[in-house]
């Protein structure tokens, strides 16, 4: 059995779907959200290889680092944001941020 | 002398009442720091009519000497879409004859008052009020176009409204000029139609222009309708003659004016503003001759004025009243010769009933000075004795009023009833019965007066009233004794003066002004289809003959028969009228009650105009805009908010969910739904 690109797009949405999951369900840890975000772009740079590499289009793989490097500026920020917010507010815990309400 | 007409001059003429006005209105009064005193007030403006006075007297001798006629715009406000407004002079016989009318008698009332107001604190701002009426009249019918007219037409009600209101602290005398004001609304409404009307079709408000047009405008019809176009245009121009000139169902202002001072009765609501209506009616004559439909509508109008309001002439007590209710029959004849298409013979009428009717007015308010301010009949009699001047003054003004042969009114009264006879129209056969039957009724309520005022037992000590009776306006001075005397030399001049041509003026005129070419530009009568004035001319023998001929025809021994049976009433018998008042008891509580005219505008009228309001204000205003579009909307968004805040929990997972759930909609709806 060869894999085939359904295999790939099947293990993308499996991780898409894991990942939205995980920012429903998780009730307790921000930590857990951010991790979340970044394997939602993980499954969608899967996605991303899949494609380039079965359509013989390099410009999708170029697209990946962008995504990569994009993620990891946003986890540096992410997680900035995270010290700061235990600092004020001294949890983490995202039943408790609410403040966006209007 | 220059003996044609300058624009300079006969702009002179209404800017002299209006300088007037102004220094005695503004600077003679607390608006202008009362600079200045009584008699400097009344010398400015006295000055300004006379100088009105003494022009429009050269004017109407370059008009009927020379000919001379002026009809130019002098100035042009501003031009709308082609449609200009102007304000310019149109100067013709009818015009030259306003403007002395006016001015005579508004000369005569400015002297008057100075006795007559004597004692009063608004003595300048009387003044200026008088000659403000006067600067408006001026314009009112010196106009060349319609819009001048309708200027001037507001301007004498507004001033009217104001003089009615003179005496502000007295209730009635508010209630009064407001009603006068709220009638002549429903009239104007009326009028401006008209204008409005003409305006459209003839594309001018100028006159000149607009009879140019009137043959164009009688084949039209009124859109949507099968009426004459000229109909609906006259009849809307003749509603607001109904209202300025009093006419029955309007009618209702011109007792209750009698609030105001008596100076103002006499100018006002008797000799000039009242008469605009009917010059205003002559002056349309183009218009008004293409229609028998609008004629008849002013005939018949014009009839049931003259003899029911002379009906409520006989049941007045009040001096003023009286002399009230006779104005309004007599506007009535007036509009009786206008709707018989004598526009003539009504103009005629309007300037010897200016002149006696001011008089009578005058020697009222002479009376009702020498009575201490009662003006109730009942108390007084034997007047006579004290106020001789005022006595023959009055006795004369009654004798024009009732028509006695030789007297100015006879002549114009007479050719009113002949008009009728010769009319043709539909509505001149119970015009002709009323305008026979108001003759009698006329003496009989005139004489009644005069007997109860100036002759029988002196009465006036009698008043169960007297002197605490809610006319505490102007405690004119007592005197110790309570016998009447006669008035100040300010107020028997004007008597006199105005008595002289109540006597003569119709024995003069009536020649050139029915038969004549005096007003042969200004008034047009189709001659082919109304053919009365051709027949009256052709009966008529000189003004000796007519006055002869009248000892045998039936108007004469009416109005005998009016005075005689006033005299047996209330010199011989006082007993018979109070003996008739218990036989027709429904009759007299019908006319106590002017007709239920009042009733029925305070409780018809009035209640379904207050209910319209109210439930326009309730249901439109407070509860559609207010409750509906201004609070509703306020309330919707703030309900729609209500709801939609329920979805920012704050939680960063469902605005997560949303976005997600959202992108899936969006995405299945491309990708499945969209082509």
């Amino acid at each position: 059995m060869s894999v085939t690109l359904g295999h790939y797009l099947t293990l993308g949405a499996v991780l898409f779907a894991l990942s939205v999951t995980g920012i429903f369900l998780n009730r307790k840890n921000l930590i857990v959200l951010l991790m979340a975000i970044e394997l939602m772009l993980l499954a969608v740079n899967m996605n991303f290889v899949a494609f380039s590499h079965y359509l013989g289009d390099i410009q999708g793989q170029v697209f990946v680092f962008f995504i990569l490097t994009v993620a990891a500026a946003e986890s540096a920020i992410g997680l900035a944001i995270l010290v700061l917010l235990f600092r004020n507010r001294s949890s983490i815990n995202v039943d408790e941020l609410n403040t966006l309400k209007g | 002398m220059s003996q044609t007409l300058q624009a300079s001059t006969l702009l002179a003429v209404p800017m002299a009442p209006l300088a007037g006005a102004v220094l005695a209105g503004v600077f003679g009064t607390q608006l202008g720091g009362n600079w200045l005193g009584r008699k400097l007030s009344h010398t400015f403006t006295i000055l300004g009519v006379f100088i009105a006075f003494v022009l429009s007297a050269l004017t109407l001798q370059s008009v009927v000497v020379d000919g001379a006629r002026f009809n130019e715009t002098l100035y042009t406000w501003m031009v709308v879409g082609g449609l200009k407004m102007e304000i310019g002079f149109l100067v013709d016989g009818l015009t030259a004859m306003m403007m002395c009318v006016v001015t005579f008698v508004s000369l005569m009332v400015h002297l008057y008052t100075i006795g007559y107001m004597e004692e009063d604190e608004g003595y300048n701002r009387f003044f200026g009020y008088i000659s403000l009426f006067t600067f408006s009249m001026l314009m009112l019918v010196m106009s060349n176009n319609m819009l001048q007219l309708f200027f001037g037409w507001e301007a004498v009600g507004l001033v009217s409204y104001l003089l009615i209101g003179f005496w502000f602290n007295k209730p009635s005398a508010i209630f009064a000029n407001m009603k006068a004001f709220l009638v002549n609304r429903v009239g104007d409404f009326g009028f401006i139609l008209g204008i409005g009307l003409i305006a459209a079709y003839g594309g001018t408000l100028n006159y000149a222009e607009a009879f140019a047009k009137a043959g164009e405008l009688g084949k039209l019809s009124f859109p949507g309708t099968d009426w004459m176009l000229v109909t609906v245009i006259c009849i809307c121009l003749f509603i607001g003659a109904m209202g300025k000139s009093a006419q029955f169902p309007l009618h209702v202002w011109l007792p209750d004016s009698m609030e105001g001072p008596t100076p103002i009765s006499a100018l006002i609501h008797a000799a000039t503003m009242v008469t605009a209506g009917i010059f205003m009616v002559a002056r349309m004559s183009p218009f008004y001759e293409l229609s028998d439909t609008a004629l008849n509508f002013v005939l018949v109008i014009g009839a049931i004025t003259a003899l029911f309001m002379g009906f409520l002439g006989i049941i007045q007590n009040d001096i003023k009243r009286v002399v009230a209710y006779s104005t309004l029959s007599q506007l009535g004849y007036m509009t009786v010769a206008l709707g018989a298409s004598a526009y003539s013979v009504a103009v005629f009428h309007l300037m010897t009933h200016a002149f006696f009717k001011a008089l009578l007015f005058l020697g009222a308010g002479s009376v009702i000075m020498g009575m201490h301010h009662n003006q109730d009949i009942r108390w007084m009699g034997g007047v006579r004795k004290h106020m001789p001047i005022t006595w023959i003054t009055s006795l004369l003004g009654s004798l024009a009023l009732i028509g006695t042969p030789f007297f100015s009114g006879f002549y114009s009264k007479d050719s009113i009833i002949e008009a009728v006879a010769e009319s043709h129209l539909p509505g001149a056969g119970f015009a002709y019965l009323a305008v026979m039957a108001g003759v009698f009724v006329t003496a009989f309520y005139s004489f009644r007066m005069y007997f109860l005022v100036f002759h029988g037992k002196e009465r006036y000590d009698q008043n169960p009233e007297a002197h605490h009776d809610g006319h505490g306006h102007d405690d004119h001075g007592h005197h110790g004794d309570h016998s009447p005397h006669e008035s100040p030399w300010v107020v028997t001049v004007p008597l006199v003066l105005l008595a002289i041509p109540s006597v003569v003026i119709g024995y003069m005129t009536i020649d050139p002004m029915l038969f004549g070419a005096f007003f042969k530009d200004a008034i047009f009568v189709d001659a082919e289809r109304h053919h009365v004035m051709k027949e009256l001319g052709e009966a008529f023998h000189g003004p000796v003959a007519m006055a002869m001929h009248a000892f045998s025809t039936l108007p004469f021994w009416l109005a005998l028969g009016g005075v005689v049976v006033s005299y047996y009433m209330y010199m011989i018998n006082p007993a018979v009228p109070a003996a008739i008042k218990r036989a027709f008891q429904p009759v007299y509580t019908l006319l106590e009650n002017k007709y239920y005219m009042d009733w029925i505008n305070e409780n018809i009228l009035a209640r379904a105009a207050r209910g319209l309001g109210l439930g326009l204000w309730k249901g439109g205003d407070q509860a559609i805009i207010d409750g509906g579009l201004v609070n509703g909307s306020w309330k919707l968004v703030g309900w729609v908010s209500g709801i939609a805040r329920h979805f920012q929990s704050g939680y960063l997972y469902h605005y997560a969910l949303v976005m997600i759930l959202g992108v899936f909609l969006l995405m299945t709806w491309f990708v499945w739904l969209n082509p």
